[in-house]
């Protein structure tokens, strides 16, 4: 298949997440000014030096928007790939196991869930110290939760089949019956969680930093800088809307990117997947 | 061919097909959509009150047909050209709200899967009458009448009561019974009937068969009988239509097509199950041995009681019993997927542990179980190489081209060739899946293989080269086959000795020729009286010889 196959959307979802990625990587080149240079008035309107403007200290606003992405994805991805691990681990050795190990870790998961999910951050952030792994790990822990019951579910349909029997009547372990017989076989739903996880972490950690227990000053992330620069609403002042609109277009290019890999893999009879 | 289109059916007939052209578009991997034609230049007639069966095998566009009747065509199927003249009236020129009254009230349709036809929510009697309601043909008092009518008819228990049931208070055949009900409930012209019994036991089928007959002639109903044994077509239809790829191969009167056949591949039709296996002598000498087996699911009562029983190295084992008998459940004993609660499972003098976990993996590589549905025994998101390379790997340590190599040997033993090996389950059809799985219990290099209805699902003529195949290997590597089954013709055809259950008990055990020769008890006679003989009028007499047994007792 060639980039001509691809619709257009998807095309513009792939690029943009390709952009963010750059940004991430390279931001001390691309970025204009530095993270936390002063470079004019508070909220200073665009012009040609400073394309989105000032922040709320006289900060350029494009710089820390290429710096912030770096540290918005790294945060959002590993705590999405840790909860999705995890999840996957867990319930589908429930799913496989059944009898008493399923029971006991359904009912540990139904325990966490009855939780509000912000309010158990919120006690956990304040509780432990403060870096970047605890924050990744509470978010990661409290988002796989939601995959453990989505991943036990898909496990179970797909492990009453004839061909896990079989598998099992060969005399595989556990393991194999899994990662090769049991998750090629889930990974079309798993795959769409992922996409809304993935935005959802976004939003819980620019949610975090927005009450003071995220990324914390004076480095930038997306959701911080909202926090940063709401006030100036107010005065009629764009400057939160900025990164907000970073934190929407992200999180939609990719569920779409998502969406898209999910139609490819999601032939009902599996195989190679509809076109 | 518009110039031979005929203006207006000919006189008396139901049905007129006048060359029926369906076609569809297929969007092949990597390629340009393109049109494939289903069904092209059909035609038929249909007089009152005759049945009609087509026959054929999957894909043969037997059902297309059927729907056309309704003017209904599939998910992306079209009907494209032809007529379809109910009565003298084109129905796919009709009007919707035409043929909204059409269907349902002159022209009804009895699915192959009852089960899933009726809406488990709702009793039997409500959705038998709703049809004749809602087309305001009867009212509800009316029609809950010619419901109860009809159960008597079709032989239901109770028709008084029958139809307050719920669809899972009832059997198989009698919720196929109550289909047949719905259909006729609004007097129909014509009833299309898709495989109205494949899915039954062979014994309920015939209960099912008379009373459809019964009914049509009861009733004076015009019918399209559609299924893929000619020997149960022959008992229902006057005339047959057979099918090939969407065209007709060979139509005519019942009588002509089983005696004198004039198309090969209706001949074939005729003689398939024509294998015949002589009985191997000295069947005393168990290999795989099953003793005093009781077992039962959790929490139930038990599904077994005392079986015992034993197949020969490099002989054929064949179990018989129509559902619910335990066949299926003594295979899972054997291969410790459900320990008995007593009895032993011995292989070759070994005692085999009784469940699956205490097996060692050099015991669970010589009991290979072989599927009914090889669907859903494949992962299908593996290819056929990696399907049948597992077993390699797993047991003998084979990889990358040794493995390969064993995997175009054994694709090449079951008639395959390597060209398959990237192929995924998907894109098979449903004989060759079944050959795959049969090459990867060959894989295993096994001893016994359990065979729990591998051809049940198949057509007649795919069924007969998987039991060549079988028995082509069985000869070739000593195998030992424990072979379920409720057909009494595959018995015939391929079993030295044969063990017949019915509710958890062992009827009847030993050697073929003793099996299937009086005197016999009366369930393994039943048994016997049920498979359907290919030719007209064996139903009749089948069920006379019933009442005249159930009048001498």
């Amino acid at each position: 298949m060639t980039i001509r196959h691809i619709p257009l959307p998807i095309l513009i979802g792939i690029a943009i997440i390709l952009l963010t990625l750059i940004c991430a990587l390279f931001a001390p080149w691309i970025a204009p000014y530095g993270e936390t240079e002063v470079v004019g008035d508070v909220w200073q309107a665009p012009n040609d030096h400073f394309l989105f403007g000032l922040d709320n200290l006289g900060r350029d606003l494009l710089s820390r928007l290429i710096y912030g992405a770096r540290i918005t994805v790294f945060v959002a991805l590993s705590a999405t790939v840790i909860s999705f691990t995890l999840g996957i681990v867990l319930s589908f050795t429930a799913a496989v196991s059944k009898g008493i190990v399923d029971t006991t870790l359904s009912r540990l998961n139904d325990l966490m869930m009855s939780i509000p999910t912000l309010i158990f951050a919120l006690v956990l952030l304040t509780a432990v110290p403060q870096n970047l792994t605890t924050l990744i790990l509470v978010m990661a822990i409290l988002d796989s939760t939601r995959v453990f019951r989505l991943g036990r579910a898909v496990a179970l349909d797909v492990a009453v089949m004839d061909f896990v029997e079989a598998a099992q009547l060969r005399g595989e372990g556990t393991w194999w019956i899994i990662l090769r017989e049991i998750l090629p076989n889930t990974l079309s739903p798993l795959l769409a969680e992922f996409g809304l996880r993935f935005a959802f972490a976004i939003l819980f950690l620019s949610t975090l930093s927005f009450l003071g227990l995220g990324i914390q000053p004076p480095y930038a992330d997306w959701g911080g800088m909202v926090k940063d620069n709401k006030d100036g609403i107010i005065f009629g002042i764009s400057a939160a809307l900025i990164p907000g609109a970073a934190i929407a277009i992200l999180s939609v290019s990719v569920n779409l990117v998502v969406d898209w890999m999910m139609k490819r893999t999601s032939s009902l009879k599996g195989g190679r997947g509809d076109a | 061919m518009p110039d031979k289109l005929e203006k207006s059916s000919p006189k008396g007939q139901m049905l007129s097909v006048r060359n029926l052209k369906i076609e569809a578009t297929s969007y092949p991997q990597g390629g340009a959509p393109r049109r494939i034609s289903i069904v092209d230049d059909i035609s038929f007639d249909l007089g009152k009150g005759k049945v009609l069966g087509l026959i054929g095998e999957s894909g043969a566009g037997k059902s297309t047909i059927g729907l056309a009747a309704l003017a209904y065509g599939r998910g992306g199927v079209e009907i494209t050209g032809g007529q379809v003249l109910l009565d003298g009236e084109d129905l796919l020129t009709a009007s919707n709200t035409r043929i909204r009254q059409i269907r349902g009230s002159r022209v009804c349709y009895v699915s192959q899967s009852a089960a899933a036809s009726f809406n488990p929510a709702h009793r039997l009697g409500e959705q038998v009458v709703e049809a004749a309601i809602r087309h305001k043909l009867m009212n509800r008092e009316e029609a809950h009448k010619r419901a109860c009518h009809l159960f008597s008819i079709l032989g239901l228990p109770d028709p008084h009561t029958f139809g307050s049931r719920y669809p899972h208070q009832v059997s198989g055949g009698q919720l196929q019974r109550a289909m047949t009900a719905m259909a006729l409930c609004s007097s129909p012209d014509l009833i299309v009937f898709d495989e109205p019994t494949t899915a039954l036991d062979v014994t309920t089928q015939i209960d099912v068969l008379a009373a459809i007959k019964h009914a049509i002639e009861e009733t004076g109903t015009s019918a399209l009988y559609i299924t893929h044994d000619l020997a149960v077509v022959a008992q229902v239809a006057d005339d047959i239509m057979v099918l090939r790829n969407g065209r007709t191969v060979e139509y005519g009167p019942v009588q002509k097509i089983i005696d004198a056949p004039s198309e090969d591949y209706t001949r074939k039709l005729v003689n398939v199950r024509s294998i015949r296996h002589s009985q191997a002598s000295g069947q005393n000498l168990p290999f795989f041995e099953m003793i005093g087996i009781t077992a039962g699911y959790a929490g139930g009562v038990d599904v077994l009681h005392e079986v015992s029983l034993h197949v020969a190295k490099g002989q054929t084992l064949a179990i018989v019993g129509e559902s619910g008998s335990g066949k299926s459940t003594l295979a899972r004993v054997a291969t410790g997927l459900l320990p008995p609660s007593s009895g032993e499972v011995v292989l070759d003098g070994q005692e085999l542990r009784p469940a699956l976990k205490q097996r060692s993996r050099d015991e669970l590589r010589k009991v290979q179980l072989i599927y009914q549905m090889a669907d859903t025994a494949m992962n299908p998101r593996q290819t056929v190489g990696d399907i049948i390379g597992r077993p390699l790997t797993f047991y003998d340590g084979l990889r990358g081209s040794a493995r390969k190599a064993k995997v175009v040997e054994l694709l090449d033993q079951i008639e395959m060739g390597k060209a398959f090996i990237d192929r995924y389950p998907a894109e098979l059809s449903g004989g060759q899946k079944q050959r795959v799985a049969i090459a990867r219990a060959l894989a295993a290099s096994p001893e016994l293989i359990i065979c729990d209805e591998p051809t049940s699902a198949l057509d007649p003529l795919v069924a007969d080269g998987i039991l060549k195949l079988l028995l082509d290997l069985q000869a070739e590597r000593q195998l030992s086959y424990v072979f379920i089954t409720h057909d009494i013709a595959i018995v015939r055809a391929i079993a030295d000795s044969v063990a017949v259950m019915f509710q958890g008990e062992l009827v009847r055990f030993g050697p073929k020729s003793d099996v299937l020769s009086p005197p016999f008890d009366d369930y393994t006679d039943l048994l016997l009286k049920s498979v359907p003989e290919m030719r007209p009028g064996w139903l009749e007499e089948v069920i006379a010889s019933r009442k005249q047994a159930s009048a001498d007792n």
